[in-house]
């Protein structure tokens, strides 16, 4: 079992005859990932790496069953083509796109849920469910099937704590980037809900940095929902206040959003929180949690 | 981006926001003018990019042309937490009966704008928040219908308001909503809102901050930004897409991701080391930007070792190492010494690049930090400044 994505994510690249979408299409097919369409506006009845492109979402749809989408248009179109996605309810709608502006997110994230699909994003790496699908930027190669599952707002650094599980014999279960900017689809909440449902995933890693306060929700979830052991990491303690760190919605305002609450917030709430990211497996280790090789 | 107070009236005042008269000025003689147009009472703003103004001695009260010009001369110039003052606001005083805040921000709880409003108004909200947080009356607005009049009037009677400034008050909070969206921005404030003894309604002082996601469609931000505010650097950086905050450390950053950035920061703080910047270089590190991302933190004096943590993922390692000695050479070299962790694609093939340049590159991200901490520690000042063949004289 996975989360959200599996062998039977058929998926759709918006924006897929781009340098990005195609890059990363290549990237995907050659992971295993079954992509079925792309759509580029005007580039309709073309093919590019054998995969038909379409004009419209709603074609792409009609023709390939498409169930998932995977948004790569610049930011200033990318409000409407998860739009777009939404209309022609897709479930499930990864935008990767970085550098749209929030108050376009702010009815766009009341409108997907409304209409019952799922977004994850934007400004994120995407979700993957090792040997079964990959719906991101990700490299596939640093990743190992196994049980553990990940939810960060980062990219690289969630590479660099899958590359430490993998080479400590701890592969992963689904690993989502839910994004860095101040308002995305998908909340820890929402992640941790799928993977403590999620009976490959036996351990779960919280990867957060400063600003908002979605730690902390997420604390308090895992103190009343979680069974499962979690490990954190927190990236920004050195970080100073009022100053955007690269991610929209990495920024401390006044004395909210600082590392240290959500360091102490997970420590209440029972997880063990590493001070580098190549700790995780070891403290992994020290909640009992068997490697997976 | 951060506006200055005369901007944010500025926005204000075009969609109805009553401000009382005024202008800017960065000369006393202009101030003089001014106040002179005003023919009243003026108070000398200093317009900073910062909080406690009026502490600082940077908001002074003149009677009349000549005293307004003798206290620009105080507040001209006059440095208030590290901002120099360059200009100042010269604005009608108010008669002042109680003073209100009214402000929107962007919410991430609720995902969507919240309007505040305090009796405890020209206090900043966040002590408000702190110390009184049932003094913080809130609307959510909704995010498909926009503002309502009616939550201008609730808010404006549970304030304590007379009829005709509910009136007033629930215009200035539909101006109010209205100027943050068209604006891009994530936070206005009108702080405070002066009901003056005349009963009418002003807005004496205003906070605006704007989504840098949205500056691309509003070129107008480009004209207003104040270049002498900003850290030349960091002006610099954020012309050239790198995402680049200046710290007081003393170990240069490099990093490719914003996630990773930080922990770089912060594991090399757990070494016992300091960070001298933040910098996302971004995706494929290329050798222009890792040039620039270099040039940037050499030219802080304070820098005594430079760390590139690069975790290439699909990124080729031999693209970057490429990228890094090119970026030397075209700087003409450094006698800062230079630490590379590098992980990723063709990882051996970077590494071989980068031992040709005498660069040896690390694999282990703590090993890594562990050693750009101790090449910062074992450069001294003096080391850096004089040649290898010093002590001759």
């Amino acid at each position: 079992m996975s989360v959200l994505v599996s062998r039977d994510t058929r998926l759709l690249v918006q924006g897929m005859t781009g340098r990005e979408g195609e890059f990363h299409t290549r990237q995907m097919l050659e992971y295993g990932t079954n992509v079925v369409a792309g759509v580029t506006p005007g580039r309709g009845g073309q093919t590019l790496l054998d995969v038909p492109v379409f004009n419209t979402v709603q074609d792409a749809v009609e023709h390939t069953g498409a169930n998932a989408s995977i948004i790569f248009v610049p930011a200033p179109f990318a409000p409407d083509a998860i739009r777009e996605a939404v209309a022609s309810r897709l479930p499930l709608i990864v935008a990767i796109t970085e550098g749209i502006p929030v108050l376009d997110m702010v009815p766009l994230y009341h409108y997907v849920r409304d209409k019952g699909s799922r977004l994850i994003g934007p400004n994120c790496p995407g979700l993957i469910s090792p040997g079964k699908a990959k719906v991101g930027i990700m490299a596939g190669n640093i990743h190992r099937e196994g049980s553990i599952a990940i939810v960060s707002r980062s990219g690289t650094l969630t590479y660099e704590i899958v590359a430490a599980l993998s080479a400590n014999d701890y592969g992963q279960s689904t690993v989502i980037g839910i994004g860095g900017d101040p308002i995305v689809g998908t909340s820890f909440i929402e992640a941790l809900e799928l993977f403590e449902a999620d009976p490959q995933t036996r351990a779960i890693v919280l990867i957060g940095e400063i600003g908002g306060s979605g730690e902390e929700n997420a604390a308090a979830y895992i103190r009343e929902h979680v069974t499962k052991p979690v490990v954190g990491f927190i990236a920004g303690r050195t970080a100073p206040p009022g100053r955007r760190m690269g991610h929209a919605g990495a920024i401390i305002s006044g004395t909210s959003g600082t590392a240290a609450e959500k360091l102490s917030a997970l420590q209440a709430a029972g997880a063990k929180v590493a001070d580098s990211p190549t700790q995780v497996p070891s403290l992994l280790g020290q909640l009992g949690v068997a490697k997976d090789f | 981006m951060n506006l200055h107070e005369y901007q944010a009236k500025e926005f204000l005042r075009q969609n109805g926001v009553p401000i009382p008269a005024g202008d800017v000025a960065s000369t006393p003689e202009q101030v003089r003018q001014i106040a002179h147009q005003i023919g009243q009472p003026v108070v000398v703003k200093a317009q900073v990019l910062t909080g406690g103004r009026g502490k600082a001695g940077g908001v002074k009260l003149a009677q009349n042309p000549d005293e307004a010009e003798r206290v620009a001369r105080q507040i001209l110039g006059m440095d208030i937490r590290g901002h120099v003052v360059h200009k100042v606001l010269v604005t009608n005083a108010a008669e002042i009966a109680r003073e209100i805040y009214l402000g929107a921000i962007l919410d991430r709880e609720t995902k969507s704008i919240v309007l505040m409003t305090s009796a405890e108004g020209g206090v900043e909200i966040e002590i408000v928040a702190r110390d009184h947080p049932d003094k913080i009356l809130r609307r959510s607005i909704d995010p498909y219908l926009g503002y309502g009049d009616y939550q201008g009037r609730e808010l404006g009677y549970a304030l304590g308001l007379n009829a005709a400034q509910v009136r007033a008050f629930s215009k200035i909070a539909g101006a109010l909503h209205k100027t943050l969206i068209e604006n891009d921005a994530t936070l206005l404030e009108i702080n405070p809102l002066a009901v003056t003894t005349s009963g009418e309604l002003y807005g004496l002082d205003a906070k605006m901050v704007v989504d840098d996601n949205a500056l691309f469609r509003h070129s107008k931000f480009e004209d207003l930004r104040d270049l002498e505010a900003e850290d030349p650097f960091e002006r610099q950086a954020r012309e050239e897409g790198i995402s680049y905050v200046k710290l007081d450390g003393t170990i240069g950053c490099v990093v490719n991701g914003a996630g990773l950035a930080m922990a770089t920061m912060d594991i090399l703080k757990l070494y016992g080391g300091s960070p001298a910047n933040f910098l996302d270089v971004g995706g494929g590190a290329r050798a222009e930007r890792v040039t620039l991302a270099l040039q940037l933190i050499l030219s802080d004096p304070k820098v005594r070792a430079v760390f590139f943590n690069i975790f290439g993922g699909i990124t080729r390692c031999d693209e970057v190492a490429r990228g890094i000695v090119e970026a030397i050479h075209q700087i003409g070299g450094t006698k800062v010494p230079i630490v590379v962790r590098l992980v990723g694609v063709n990882e051996s093939e970077g590494r071989q690049i980068l031992l040709g340049a005498g660069l040896k590159a690390y694999t282990g991200l703590d090993e890594a930090a562990k050693a750009a901490v101790q090449a910062a520690q074992s450069t001294l000042p003096d080391e850096s400044s004089v040649g290898s063949h010093g002590g001759a004289a």
